[in-house]
């Protein structure tokens, strides 16, 4: 049986299909092969976006529309997916995709380029206590995206620039549109560009630690969602959690479509 | 579950709690529907299939302003949406 989970979220759009392995005598469901996973930039007009990704998915497995037994959305998007049968929180999704990469884990750090979430599971994937940050981009990519660009880096830059830091300069501004002119504060006083990186990235991490702490930090923590990929502040987020590692699921950005596909399988049951 | 809406900002930490496992089921006939003067309150089916409580998205952005006439400051004792949860599902984080 094979399965879609599309994650719509605000800067890209992810597809996995996930093909479910019956293993007779096996007390569970096996779900080992991907039959495809894409992600394609967003678009103002989402569900045609929707539409062009799950058909450029379904080309690249080879599969057609009704090869697929049932689509799950999730993400802020989720309800621009006119053929999905389902919409899925992304806490849901996040938590169950989590989990199924690392069934250790218990807590979830969901940072994506609009929104980060925290979340506490149980041994099932279920999501048993969750916070998020419903108003600001503070304590997320797109914060960290728009920081760099005043900094004239690539985020890959960034994140490696902050590395090589070890000064440690407080962000006052809560604010995006107020951060970035502490940041150009922060240039005109010829502070370092690691420097200044650093102190983005921790403030970032500070803002989601916050989150996570309203959940509480508790077991393997997983983080999951494209700011996995910024080594900086993977670093700045164990820091401020007091963690000494954190899970990195190789395919961050599609955990939360890999959740949403597998509840779809499981509810075909 | 224990589900946080809101946010924090620069002036503070706003979020409101729905235990849902105390939700599931209201004893209260779901007071909190008409307890809350600004009507933030909606009953949704979650990812669970169980019928819990939630705050609305436009709310979630606004807690600190929309629950402020319900606060001390206000000329309230008790916030009416925590009273009206005789479960006890309903915390406020401020």
């Amino acid at each position: 049986m094979i399965t879609a989970g599309i994650d719509m979220g605000s800067r890209s759009i992810k597809v996995i299909l996930l093909e479910e392995l019956k293993v007779d005598g096996a007390p569970q469901l096996k779900y080992g092969v991907k039959k495809a996973h894409i992600m394609m930039p967003g678009d103002l007009d989402q569900d045609v976006a929707a539409d062009k990704a799950y058909d450029e998915a379904l080309a690249s497995a080879g599969l057609k529309r009704e090869d697929v037994k049932a689509v799950f959305a999730t993400g802020a998007g989720r309800k621009q997916v006119s053929f999905a049968a389902e919409g899925i929180t992304e806490m849901t999704a996040g938590a169950k995709g989590a989990n199924f990469m690392y069934p250790q884990g218990r807590t979830v750090v969901d940072v994506g380029a609009e929104e980060g979430r925290g979340m506490k599971t149980d041994a099932e994937g279920r999501a048993v206590d969750f916070a998020g940050n419903e108003k600001c981009a503070a304590g997320a990519g797109s914060f960290a995206e728009a920081m760099s660009r005043a900094l004239q880096m690539s985020l890959k830059e960034f994140g490696d620039a902050s590395l090589k830091s070890d000064k440690t300069i407080p962000m006052n501004a809560q604010c995006t549109v107020f951060a970035e002119s502490e940041v150009v504060s922060l240039i005109h006083s010829a502070t370092p560009k690691n420097d200044i990186a650093k102190a983005v990235l921790d403030a970032v991490a500070s803002r989601v630690c916050a989150m996570v702490r309203r959940v509480g930090i508790e077991g393997e923590v997983v983080l999951i969602g494209g700011m996995v990929h910024n080594a900086g502040f993977v670093q700045s987020l164990k820091t401020a959690m007091g963690v000494d590692q954190i899970s990195l699921p190789d395919m961050p950005e599609y955990i939360s479509a890999l959740g949403c596909a597998m509840i779809a399988a499981e509810r075909q049951h | 579950m224990i589900a946080n809406y809101g946010y924090k900002d620069g002036s503070g930490e706003y979020y409101i709690s729905i235990d849902t496992d105390k939700c599931i089921g209201c004893a209260a006939e779901r007071a909190c529907l008409t307890a809350c003067p600004k009507q933030m309150f909606e009953i949704i089916t979650d990812d669970y299939d169980d019928e819990v409580a939630w705050i609305k998205k436009p709310n979630c952005r606004t807690l600190s302003y929309d629950c402020a006439d319900c606060k001390p400051s206000g000329g309230y004792t008790s916030l009416p949406c925590m009273t009206a949860c005789t479960p006890g599902a309903i915390k406020h984080s401020w």
